[in-house]
């Protein structure tokens, strides 16, 4: 097979896109917290928690969407953490993100753990299908890749609009982006700039377990130890890399999936030259060479990082 | 309303006793979790103190296991000290270690005086060459380390695994991915007969002090705090940020890499891709339950290791997940965290509707 054959498949966007969901949710997520000044590095953990709760959740009999529900709850309550821990506290965003993910990350394998003592084999749940919207499904090549994909990636996808016109369209939008630039004109408008960090850590942590809940109840059925494996820490690459652009945090992923799908289909071909870890290894590596080209130019919103407290000037 | 008042001189009780309240808050909080799980909470505690000190053997594993944590967690408070997020002490560390084995499984000999020196200057210059590079780009380029030093802990494991099915597989495996043993002379001798706790731990202390030394009496270690403190001022005042940047890695990445070598040459006696069950993540914890003061690493290291042990016998005992080991260490962060702010700040509650 040619690299041409294979980018022209129908069946490598599909995946492409399947793999670029998870990222679109945590990259959305990750951006609007640091819009409002808030580095959220709880997302691995976050990621983790929406993973096994939106599973669990329907495994114990939820349906799918409840599960999802769930799952956007456990993220919005270890955003809770993080942002009365960052925000009206003012403490090192770096350490307390940590902590959110030891936090999380720990918790959701204790419950685990718990709840099923000895499987070796974790049970399964029944997942999101791939849609089947009439006519649009049956379209050639875009009907499969973009068309066949589970109700989740529509969400995603629908979420990356709704980012973005609630950021730049909207005057909470405009709050959001000021406090993450300038949060003492925002308290000097009148508004509460504890009240916009902690509501846009809550809700962009709620977005990040869905990445998680998409793994578990839509690309796989199952929950599996360590399944994150890094996709949280490639959001916050990526965040940077798109610049805190909704519209650029989905090329990003879609990229991202593009080349992941990608180095797939490559291994098979030329898999007995290269050790399998050397593809894949690419992710990191692509998420790092992404921030070098990018951090000369990266435009971070100026007071993140910075906590800022009531009447400060 | 609740407001924060600074505290002017926070005394001494406050700077030491609150890490101690946040640990033994987070041993208390782990009660729920336990009772979730429908576990005996007092006959779960006494199993996990007897499982890390009931006996020479229980406390020698105990020590074993703080040995690294003394390591990574004063790589993470050195770096911390100059804001140098280093992430990445648990890819330093494996780094470290396949160093070690690279130079100490048989293709130089000598005595022992000679060898270990040789795996512990291979070892810790991988680890310091690890952190070195994210350390530029951050320097010189403004790349965000926090997520450079992240990645390369994918990286580094994926690197390890493949050098354990290539260049470094042991032939005598049996198909396992792992590394041809330390040679006798290069391992670490064993502190106790039948035990395994082993000299890596006399390293780890004198580290700790040496360290400790390091940052209070010397201009280097004043330069490193200026920049931490106050890069910008540092600057101003003529000290290179880069140079003093560059420096703190060598130490954190090059601290964290002994932690490595400490694990393969003399714990393990060989690299797999499990010789570290996030001890590089646990250094993080044990600085900040220290309170990035190296003294204070050894203190916060036994406390962390002891849980590990404690609550790992336990957990095998009545059969709790072992995940409440991690659980009791990420909420011992974070009471230490809002500990430290409240040695910081004064709470005063207002009540505004009572003056009014």
């Amino acid at each position: 097979m040619e690299i041409i054959d294979i980018l022209l498949a129908a069946s490598f966007w599909e995946a492409a896109i399947r793999i670029a969901t998870p990222l679109i949710f945590g990259v959305l997520g990750a951006l609007i917290c640091e819009r409002a000044g808030v580095l959220n590095l709880g997302i691995e953990g976050i990621f983790t928690a929406g993973a096994m709760a939106g599973w669990m959740a329907v495994w114990l009999g939820a349906g799918l969407w409840g599960g999802v529900l769930v799952a956007a709850l456990a993220g919005g309550f270890f955003g809770l953490i993080h942002a009365i821990l960052t925000v009206p506290l003012g403490l090192s965003q770096h350490v307390s993100g940590i902590g959110v993910t030891l936090l999380a990350t720990s918790l959701s394998y204790f419950t685990y753990r718990t709840a099923l003592p000895d499987v070796s084999s974790p049970p399964r749940i029944e997942p999101f299908r791939p849609l089947d919207i009439p006519f649009l499904s049956d379209l050639p090549f875009i009907g499969q890749a973009l068309f066949s994909q589970t109700a989740m990636t529509m969400l995603a996808l629908v979420l990356v609009l709704v980012t973005g016109w609630v950021l730049y369209r909207t005057p909470l939008g405009l709050a959001i982006r000021a406090v993450g630039d300038n949060p003492s004109s925002v308290e000097a408008q009148g508004l509460s700039v504890y009240g916009l960090r902690i509501g846009a850590v809550v809700v962009g942590s709620s977005l990040m377990a869905l990445g998680g809940a998409f793994l578990t109840m839509s690309a796989f059925d199952a929950f599996f130890f360590g399944m994150i494996n890094g996709r949280g820490w490639v959001c916050i690459a990526l965040t940077v890399f798109a610049s805190w652009r909704p519209g650029k945090a989905l090329i990003g992923a879609l990229l991202f999936g593009a080349f992941d799908a990608f180095q797939v289909r490559l291994q098979t071909e030329v898999g007995a030259f290269l050790p399998s870890q050397v593809f894949l290894m690419m992710p990191y590596i692509l998420s790092i060479i992404a921030l070098i080209v990018v951090a000369r130019k990266a435009d971070y919103p100026k007071a993140l990082l910075v906590p800022w407290f009531k009447g400060q000037r | 309303m609740i407001r924060f008042e600074p505290r002017s001189n926070p005394g001494p009780l406050l700077v030491y006793g609150v890490p101690v309240l946040a640990a033994t808050i987070a041993i208390l909080l782990a009660a729920i979790p336990l009772a979730l799980a429908g576990a005996p909470i007092i006959q779960a505690y006494g199993l996990m103190i007897s499982g890390a000190f009931g006996s020479v053997f229980s406390t020698s594993e105990m020590l074993t296991r703080a040995t690294p944590l003394i390591l990574t967690g004063l790589a993470a408070a050195i770096a911390f000290r100059a804001k140098l997020w280093n992430i990445g002490a648990e890819g330093q560390l494996y780094m470290g270690a396949m160093a070690a084995v690279a130079v100490g499984s048989g293709v130089i000999d000598g005595p022992n005086w000679v060898m270990i020196p040789v795996v512990i200057i291979a070892g810790m210059a991988a680890g310091a060459l690890m952190l070195i590079g994210p350390t530029l780009l951050k320097t010189r380029l403004g790349v965000d380390e926090v997520v450079t030093t992240l990645l390369l802990n994918f990286i580094v494991l994926l690197f390890v695994q493949m050098m354990l099915e290539g260049a470094l597989k042991d032939p005598m495996s049996m198909g396992w991915p792992q590394s041809e043993p330390i040679i006798d002379s290069a391992a670490f001798p064993a502190l106790l007969e039948r035990m395994r706790v082993h000299i890596g731990l006399i390293i780890a202390l004198v580290s700790a002090v040496a360290l400790a030394i390091f940052v209070k009496r010397t201009v280097w270690g004043f330069e490193i705090r200026a920049v931490g403190e106050n890069a910008a001022a540092a600057r101003f005042s003529g000290i290179s940020v880069t140079k003093t940047m560059i420096l703190v890695a060598a130490l954190s990445g090059g601290l964290a890499g002994l932690a490595g070598v400490s694990e393969v040459a003399g714990t393990r006696g060989y690299l797999a891709t499990d010789l570290s069950p996030g001890y590089g993540y646990a250094g993080i914890v044990v600085a900040m339950l220290a309170r990035l003061s190296p003294i204070g690493v050894i203190a916060s290291a036994l406390f962390v290791a002891s849980v590990f042990v404690g609550a790992d016998s336990m957990s095998r005992a009545i059969g709790v997940s072992s995940y409440l080991a991690d659980l009791i260490v990420a909420m011992a962060l974070l009471c230490v965290l809002i500990g430290g702010f409240l040695t910081r700040f004064r709470v005063h509650f207002d009540r505004k509707s009572a003056q009014g």
